[in-house]
């Protein structure tokens, strides 16, 4: 299953002729030791982030999207956690084999996070303007005096009204969208030329959710060569800002493609029911909403086959025997799902 | 709304006092929700949308009841008029904790969190019996395999698990099993599914649909999610700041946005489809104020893109719009008024 994996995953990359990914994700598996046995929460998974462009990874909880990007910066607690096997390129340089200080220089300089709760990702006990100042001081070797003034400009960037006066202020004195305002200025105060945004908007409100969005759009349209990997369960966010999208289920990858193509013509049966369970396409006297049956199953008890097999309203004997390999399609995109090959016949 | 008013919300402030100073007294008050009126109908649901902060959640409690008794210092005015089924009318407001129980049982809660509302040490079947087990209500047993059922546990296989068992949408089913258990009349849903996953999300809403019908059941639905709110509700109220800044038909609030808050709400909402043209979206500036430094004047205007200096001197009231919801505005833009020109 997985060599069938590795040869069909190369989705988009072959359209675009350019010189290459900057991160290639290859066959990646996280996997946590739990007292009830090993829990495969990322099961080699592929994907490519391309530059320049904003990749949207979605997913429910427990889909191992998150998990897959905590691996790419090295990030997983190991114990319970561990890379269990795959591959992590950036710009071909192989990051699984990296030393503990060489990723410390990878982080912040290459490769910069964002995280869901800006209210418990900064330290409270630090000014604001320290915490930007020692991302500076720390990967970048900046004096004192220089790295304020840095940090005063990208708190400025970043639309902090009256950002020297509130380097001072501790992040209790911060509302949440002009904290996950200054943990945009510390993922991009070393000009990463990758970003990756962990639900970056989830504890928001949807008025401070858009400015937030519009603002990692401006602040990527700076730098062009810059991408952005959003990983996010609402598709909405996804529609508004992504290129492409990865669609995850049960630690794998079920499907790829343009976003365009996903929300327009989704080819997977999970893939198509999210988008026709919500209740924006829908109202109230057009009869219920669509529903995916049962529940998202745990990373420990897993089917075999198709990881969707269980919910899926399209099922038949072989998804229960064998998993799917990622169908790859004309137009670069793809889909894990025997179906695929049923049309094809 | 043709039908007979259940709860009468009128003109009610809820303030939470903020104590100071070493003998910690009283040294002022942040109105949390503040001169609020709206009048809920039976068998309708009422979707009550807002950001964080603006109040909806302190005023889905106060109808209940959930804070008065239990947090001092807090002061309440207005009247909630409450139509019981006896044809009798009481003021929730005025009530002490021991007339408030008998209301209890007419006016129950679902709440957002499915992990920590449920009581861990509990069976389920324990859990949604309590309610009835609090009534003296016979039967008990019967009557709560057959809400399982309803709300599509299996009562056989499941009745005598405990919470951690469950995911999030079946916890959120328990929940509302015993919402409905002492057949209520008026359910207030306190974001039911915003904790939900997107694929489970949508098969709590059908639920709760569903039972609204059979349960005749009248919902105050608030929620922070407007298109949840939208599919939901036959009005929607929009709060701001402890104030109701627009009241209408669903179709009318979300379609033909009267007040300039509810505009750059609603399009604020990401749409899930790509082709969708965001340029022309409405964007917020600034930060919502806090109760404890409410602007003079209309709330809004700090953040307004279309604020003049002569509402800093009046509080809007809601007025009838040509698109006929309520808006509380005093230059409804799109309305008689025309905008101002581009700010300088």
């Amino acid at each position: 299953m997985t060599m069938q994996t590795q040869t069909h995953d190369s989705p988009a990359h072959a359209a675009t002729a350019n010189p290459g990914p900057l991160l290639e994700v290859r066959d990646l598996k996280t996997y946590f030791r739990t007292e009830a046995g090993i829990s495969k929460a990322v099961d080699g998974v592929s994907f490519e982030v391309l530059p320049g462009e904003i990749l949207g990874i979605v997913g429910e909880s427990g889909s191992g999207k998150s998990v897959a990007c905590l691996s790419v910066l090295r990030l997983i607690p190991d114990p319970p956690g561990y890379i269990a096997g795959g591959e992590i390129r950036y710009r071909g340089e192989p990051l699984l084999e990296k030393s503990y200080a060489q990723m410390r220089a990878i982080r912040g300089n290459e490769i910069a996070m964002i995280f869901q709760e800006p209210m418990t990702a900064l330290n409270p006990v630090f000014t604001i303007g320290m915490q930007v100042m020692e991302t500076l001081r720390r990967h970048q070797r900046l004096s004192r005096r220089a790295a304020r003034e840095r940090a005063v400009e990208m708190l400025d960037a970043v639309k902090i009204p009256d950002a020297r006066k509130r380097m001072k202020d501790y992040p209790h004195q911060f509302s949440g969208g002009m904290l996950q305002r200054v943990m945009i200025a510390i993922a991009l105060c070393c000009n990463p030329r990758l970003l990756i945004a962990d639900e970056p908007t989830t504890a928001l409100d949807v008025t401070t959710q858009s400015q937030i969005l519009d603002l990692m759009l401006e602040l990527k349209a700076r730098r062009d060569d810059a991408s952005i990997l959003l990983v996010t369960h609402d598709l909405g966010v996804v529609a508004e800002t992504c290129d492409r999208v990865v669609v995850m289920y049960g630690g794998k990858v079920q499907e790829v493609g343009s976003a365009t193509r996903i929300f327009g013509q989704p080819r997977h049966p999970y893939t198509h029911g999210l988008l026709a369970s919500l209740p924006s396409r829908h109202r109230k006297g057009d009869g219920p909403l669509y529903t995916i049956p049962g529940n998202v199953p745990s990373a420990l008890d897993m089917p075999t086959g198709c990881k969707f097999c269980t919910r899926c309203d399209r099922v038949f004997d072989r998804c229960r025997l064998e998993e799917p390999p990622l169908h790859r399609l004309p137009d670069g995109s793809a889909v894990r799902c025997h179906l695929l090959e049923e049309e094809a016949r | 709304m043709s039908t007979p008013a259940l709860l009468e919300v009128r003109d009610v402030s809820v303030a939470y006092p903020i104590w100071g100073g070493i003998f910690r007294r009283r040294v002022g008050e942040g109105r949390a929700v503040d001169h609020v009126s709206f009048t809920l109908h039976k068998g309708e649901t009422l979707g009550l949308v807002g950001e964080s902060g603006c109040g909806k959640s302190t005023l889905a409690k106060t109808i209940i009841a959930l804070l008065r008794h239990t947090v001092p210092g807090v002061r309440y005015e207005g009247q909630i008029l409450f139509h019981r089924p006896d044809g009798s009318v009481v003021d929730l407001l005025a009530l002490t904790p021991r007339q408030m129980r008998p209301m209890r049982s007419e006016i129950q809660m679902i709440f957002q969190d499915p992990f920590s509302s449920l009581n861990p040490r509990m069976t389920v079947a324990e859990i949604v019996e309590a309610p009835l087990r609090v009534r003296r209500v016979k039967g008990r047993r019967a009557i709560v395999r057959d809400l399982l059922a309803r709300v599509g546990l299996d009562p056989d296989e499941q009745m005598g698990r405990y919470p951690h068992e469950f995911s999030g949408g079946q916890r959120q089913r328990i929940g509302i099993a015993r919402a409905l258990a002492l057949r209520p009349e008026l359910v207030i849903a306190d974001e039911p599914v915003s904790a939900l996953d997107v694929s489970v999300q949508s098969q709590v809403i059908n639920l709760l649909v569903e039972l609204q019908r059979e349960f005749d059941l009248t919902l105050l639905f608030v929620a922070h999610d407007l298109s949840v709110v939208e599919y939901m509700s036959d009005r929607i109220a929009v709060m701001y700041l402890g104030r109701i800044v627009e009241l209408g038909n669903a179709d009318a609030v979300y379609q033909t946005p009267g007040h300039p808050y509810t505009q750059a709400l609603v399009s604020s909402v990401p749409v899930p489809d790509p082709n969708v043209d965001r340029s022309n979206r409405i964007q917020i500036k600034g930060e919502i104020p806090t109760p404890l430094n409410r602007p003079t004047g209309c709330p809004f205007r700090t953040r307004c893109n279309i604020a003049r200096p002569s509402c800093a001197d009046t509080v809007p009231e809601l007025e009838p719009t040509p698109t006929g919801q309520l808006v509380a505005c005093l230059f409804p833009p799109g309305g008689q008024m025309e905008r101002p020109p581009a700010e300088a």
